[in-house]
C-alpha cells in the first residue's frame, strides 16, 4: 500500500517552511474582522490597527485626542476655520514626503466617501504652509477626534487613482504593507524610515478567521501569536493553558435598550427607572457574557475619560424601589402577579437581532427578570433594520441593540446622532425616541462649539449624570475586547477605543 | 480490426459523446438560470431591509445608520420593483456579465475567480487524498469480505461518514494542531494549510468510497470471469489487475459523481472552519450581507460546477465501459 506513504511526504511537504530561523519570525495576530479591500473608507480599521496607516490625530493613554501626524491643531475665534500642523519629516512607505498639499487630498478623498467626516460640516479641505486648513460653515468642536478615525487615514497621492479608488496603500505606519489578499489575510514588514520609534519586531500578519472556536485553536496551536475575541466557552479552556495569557477590556461599546418614550407605559422616567432598576445587571454580565465587569450601570466606560461617572453596577439594582415606583404611577399587580393599570396589563414588545449573538440572550434575561416587577416582556428576534425602522414609523416599544460611543475619541458625534441639539426634535435611530430634555439639547450644542476643555470636562459629566437619571436609553452591559498572547510576547496591551494593536510596542520575549 | 469496423466505432463513439455533451450542456444552461432565478426570489424574500445588511457589510454594523442604508438604497437603486432588478440581471447574465458585489464594488467575476481557485485546489487535493484512502482499502477489504479489515473499515466509514465535517475538521484540529503541533490549525498560504482541510473533506469521501470499492470488489471476486481467470492460470495478482480492478473501478468512478455534491455542500462548512478564503466561505458572507450577485454568482459557479464534474465522471465511465460506447 502507498497510501500512508504518500499522506506522510504530504505531511512533511507541509513542515518545510516551518523551519525558518527565529530572526525573520513573523507576528501572527488572528481577528474576526474581514478586510473587504484597500480603502480606508471600507477596511481602514485593519491598516490602522496593524500599524500600516495613521491619521492626523492619535489617542494617548487617557483616550484622548493627542498629536499623530498632526502635532499640534488650534481653531479661528469663529471656531470656522481649524488649523492642523503637520508633523516634520514624515516619509511615506514609498519614499516621498508627507506634506501640507498630499495630506490635504488624502482627506478630501475621505471626505468624499462615506466615513466619519460626513458628521462634520465640512466646506473645504486645503493645504496653507505646512498646515492643513478645515473650513467649515458653522462651529464643530469635536472635528481633531473625528481625525482620529481610521476612515481619515493619511494616504499618499499616488495611492489614489484618478477617480479617488485607493490603488495601492502607501502610508506612513512603523509597519509597511507587504501583501494583502481580501477579505482574509495581509503580511506587513518593519517601515525603516519611520519618523518615530522603530518596532522591534520585523514581520506581522493578519488573519480574519470567522470561527470563534478555529481561533481559540490557533491561539492553542500557537498558529497565531495574538487572538482578538474569545468566546466565552474557549476563554475558560484557554486560561487552564499556561503557554498563553489572557487579557480583557472593557469597550466603549454598550449593549442598551432603547426606550419609546412616547409609549403611555413609558412617558414618565419613574417607569424608565423601575424598569432599569429591576435588571440584574451582574448577573447578565457573570452567567451571560462571562465578564463580571461588563455590568454597565451606565453609558459610557472608563475609556470615554470626563463622561464616565464611576456607578456601581450592583447598587443600580433595587426591585424594591422599582415597585415603589410603579406603584406611585398606578400600577397594581393582578392575580397572576402581572401589573395592571384601568384594566390594562403592562406588557411590551421587545425588538433585537441576532447578528451580535448575545442580545437575544440578554433579552430573554430581561424578560424573566422584569416578570419579577409584574412586566411582561415579549422578545421579538428580527433584523438590526427593524429597530430604526420602528424608531421612524413610531412602532417601536422597547429596542435592545449594542451602541459604539467610541467610534472617536469624543462620542459627541454619536450622542448628537442618539440625542440630538435640536430640542424640538430630539432622538436617532439608535438612540432616544419621544424624549426631549431642552437642557441635555443645549449643553450638546455647547459642546459643538465651545472647544474649551474645561468646559467640555464639566458638560459632559452633566449629561452623562442627566441621561442617567432620565434613561431615554438604558444601558445594561459594555462589551469586553478579549486577547489571547502567546507568553512569548512582551508588552501586549489592549487599545479600549480599538484603533490600534500596538504591535510597536511589543518583542519577543528572551 | 478492419478500417471499416474502426470508422464505425469512431462514429457511434463521437455520436454517444456528443449527445452526451449536448444534454449536458442544456442542463448547464437551465441550471444557470434555476439557480439564479431561485437566489433572486430567496434573497427578495428574507425577512429584514437588505440596505441596512449591505450597509453593515461594507461600513461594520458601528457605523449603519437609516441615514447611511438610505444612501445605499439610493447608490444600488433598490427601491426598483423587483421584476425590473431580474429583468435586468437576466440580461446581464445572457451576456455573461455577473455585476458588482454590492459590498466591495469589485466585479463578482473578478472575485470569483479569486475564491474559486481556493476552492478548486481544496476540492482536488480532498478527491485525490480521499481515492488514495479510500478505494485501496476497499479492495483490500472487499477480496476478503466478512474478514477483520472489512469489518474494521465498515465500522470506522459509518462513523466518519455519520459525524458531520464541522466536527471531523475540529478533532482533526485537535489531534495535528493542538495536540501534536504538526500541521496549522488555519489560514492559508502555505502547501501545510491544505493538509488538514483537504483530509476532513476526505475522510468522509473515502468512507463511502471504500465502501464502493468494497462491494464492486466483493462482487467481482464471486463472478463467474474472476473465477474463470484464476481458473485459466492467473495468478490472484494479475486476475486483479486484469479482470478485477476495471470493473470494481466503474462504481466508484461513477458513485464519486454522487459524492461531489457532498463536496460542495462540505467546501461551505469546511472553509469556515479553517478560514478558507474560498467561494463556499464567500456564499456564507455573501447572504449575511444580501449581497445578492455575489449570491447569485456563487450558487451559479457551484451548480455549473456540479454539472462540469458530473460530465467529467460520465467521460470517464464512457472510457471505462466500452458496454455503453457500443449502446
Amino acid at each position: 500500500m502507498f497510501a500512508p506513504r504518500s499522506i506522510g511526504f504530504g505531511l512533511l511537504l507541509g513542515l518545510l517552511p516551518l523551519t525558518a530561523s527565529a530572526d525573520d519570525r513573523s507576528l501572527d495576530v488572528v481577528a474576526p474582522w474581514e478586510i473587504t479591500g484597500l480603502d480606508p473608507s471600507t477596511s481602514g480599521y485593519v491598516f490602522a490597527r496593524m500599524g500600516i496607516a495613521e491619521t492626523l490625530v492619535d489617542t494617548d493613554e487617557d483616550g484622548q485626542p493627542s498629536a499623530g501626524l498632526a502635532t499640534a491643531w488650534q481653531v479661528d475665534d469663529d471656531g470656522l476655520t481649524w488649523h492642523f500642523t503637520l508633523r516634520d519629516d514624515v516619509t511615506f512607505h514609498d519614499g516621498s514626503p508627507l506634506d501640507a498639499a498630499g495630506a490635504a487630498e488624502s482627506l478630501d478623498h475621505a471626505w468624499r466617501k462615506p466615513g466619519m467626516l460626513d458628521s462634520a460640516p465640512i466646506v473645504a479641505i486645503e493645504a496653507e504652509d505646512n498646515e492643513v486648513v478645515i473650513r467649515l460653515d458653522e462651529a464643530f468642536a469635536p472635528l481633531p477626534a473625528l481625525l482620529a478615525h481610521s476612515t481619515t487615514l493619511i494616504l499618499a497621492p499616488s495611492a489614489y487613482d484618478d477617480d479617488g479608488a485607493v490603488q495601492e496603500l502607501i502610508a506612513t505606519g512603523p509597519y509597511r504593507l507587504a501583501s494583502v489578499a481580501p477579505p482574509q489575510r495581509l503580511t506587513a514588514e518593519r517601515f525603516d524610515d519611520y519618523w518615530g520609534e522603530a518596532a522591534a519586531i520585523g514581520q506581522t500578519s493578519y488573519l480574519a478567521v470567522g470561527r470563534g472556536e478555529t481561533r481559540a485553536l490557533m491561539a492553542e496551536s500557537r498558529d497565531a501569536d495574538i487572538v482578538f475575541t474569545l468566546d466565552p466557552a474557549s476563554r475558560a479552556r484557554l486560561s487552564r493553558n499556561d503557554r498563553l495569557s489572557l487579557h480583557a477590556e472593557p469597550l466603549p461599546r454598550t449593549i442598551v435598550l432603547k426606550v419609546n418614550a412616547g409609549h403611555p407605559f413609558l412617558d414618565d422616567q419613574r417607569a424608565r427607572q423601575a424598569l432599569s432598576l429591576a435588571v440584574d445587571r451582574n448577573g447578565i454580565a457573570s452567567g451571560l457574557l462571562r465578564h463580571p465587569e461588563s455590568a454597565a450601570a451606565e453609558l459610557f466606560p472608563d475609556a470615554l475619560g470626563p463622561w464616565h461617572l464611576g456607578l456601581d453596577a450592583s447598587e443600580a439594582q433595587d426591585l424594591e424601589r422599582a415597585r415603589e415606583l410603579l406603584a406611585e404611577l398606578d400600577w397594581e399587580a393582578n392575580g397572576d402577579g402581572i401589573l395592571e393599570r384601568d384594566g390594562e396589563p403592562f406588557r411590551l414588545t421587545l425588538r433585537t437581532f441576532s447578528d451580535r449573538p448575545e442580545l437575544p440572550l440578554v433579552a430573554t434575561a430581561l424578560q424573566d427578570q422584569w416578570r419579577e416587577l409584574g412586566v411582561e416582556l415579549e422578545v421579538a428576534v428580527g433584523n438590526a433594520s427593524g429597530i430604526p425602522s420602528g424608531h421612524q414609523d413610531g412602532s417601536l416599544e422597547l429596542g435592545l441593540a449594542a451602541r459604539n460611543y467610541g467610534l472617536v475619541p469624543d462620542p459627541l458625534g454619536t450622542l448628537l446622532d442618539d440625542f440630538g441639539s435640536d430640542p424640538d426634535n430630539m432622538g436617532g435611530d439608535w438612540g432616544a425616541m419621544g424624549w426631549s430634555d431642552a437642557d441635555v439639547a443645549g449643553w450638546l450644542a455647547t459642546l459643538r462649539h465651545d472647544t474649551d476643555p474645561e468646559v467640555r470636562s464639566e458638560l459632559a459629566g452633566r449629561i452623562a449624570t442627566r441621561l442617567n437619571e432620565s434613561m431615554p436609553v438604558i444601558p445594561v452591559a459594555w462589551y469586553q475586547q478579549t486577547a489571547a498572547v502567546g507568553t512569548h510576547l512582551e508588552g501586549f496591551s489592549i487599545d479600549p477605543l480599538e484603533r490600534s494593536y500596538r504591535l510597536e510596542e511589543l518583542r519577543w520575549a528572551e | 480490426m478492419s478500417s471499416l469496423t474502426l470508422s464505425r466505432y469512431a462514429s457511434r463513439w463521437s455520436s454517444g459523446l456528443r449527445g452526451l455533451l449536448l444534454q449536458r450542456l442544456f442542463q448547464a444552461g437551465l441550471v444557470a438560470w434555476m439557480v439564479g432565478t431561485l437566489t433572486f426570489v430567496l434573497t427578495r424574500t428574507l425577512p429584514g431591509d437588505m440596505a441596512y445588511r449591505i450597509a453593515a457589510g461594507r461600513y461594520g454594523h458601528d457605523m449603519v445608520d437609516s441615514a447611511a442604508a438610505e444612501a445605499v438604497r439610493a447608490e444600488l437603486a433598490l427601491d426598483q420593483p423587483a421584476l425590473t432588478a431580474y429583468l435586468g440581471w437576466l440580461w446581464d447574465l445572457l451576456q455573461f456579465d455577473l455585476g458588482r458585489s454590492l459590498v466591495s464594488g469589485q466585479p463578482v467575476i473578478h472575485e470569483l475567480w479569486h475564491q474559486l481557485g481556493h476552492s478548486l485546489s481544496l476540492a482536488v487535493m480532498a478527491v485525490l487524498l480521499s481515492l488514495l484512502l479510500g478505494p485501496p482499502l476497499g479492495l483490500l477489504a472487499g477480496r476478503k469480505p466478512a474478514g477483520l479489515l472489512d469489518r474494521g473499515s465498515e465500522v470506522a466509514a459509518s462513523v466518519l461518514r455519520a459525524l458531520p465535517p464541522f466536527v471531523v475538521g475540529l478533532l482533526l484540529i485537535l489531534l495535528f494542531s493542538v495536540a501534536l503541533g504538526w500541521l496549522p490549525a488555519a489560514g492559508h498560504g502555505r502547501f501545510s494549510h491544505n493538509v488538514l482541510p483537504a483530509l476532513t473533506l476526505a475522510l468522509a469521501l473515502a468512507a463511502v468510497s471504500s465502501r464502493v470499492a468494497r462491494n464492486a470488489m466483493a462482487e467481482v471476486s464471486e463472478s463467474a470471469y474472476f473465477a474463470f481467470s484464476h481458473t485459466k492460470g492467473l495468478g490472484a495478482r494479475l486476475s486483479f489487475l486484469r479482470h478485477g480492478l476495471r470493473n470494481a473501478a466503474l462504481p466508484v468512478v461513477a458513485y464519486l459523481g454522487v459524492q461531489f455534491v457532498y463536496l460542495i455542500e462540505g467546501v461551505v462548512v469546511v472553509e469556515t472552519l479553517f478560514a478558507w478564503p474560498g467561494i463556499g466561505h464567500a456564499l456564507v458572507h455573501a447572504i449575511v450581507a444580501r449581497d445578492v450577485p455575489m449570491i447569485q454568482g456563487t450558487a451559479l459557479v457551484m451548480g455549473l460546477m456540479f454539472v462540469a464534474l458530473n460530465t467529467a465522471v460520465d467521460l470517464i465511465c464512457h472510457w471505462l465501459d466500452p458496454r455503453r460506447r457500443e449502446a
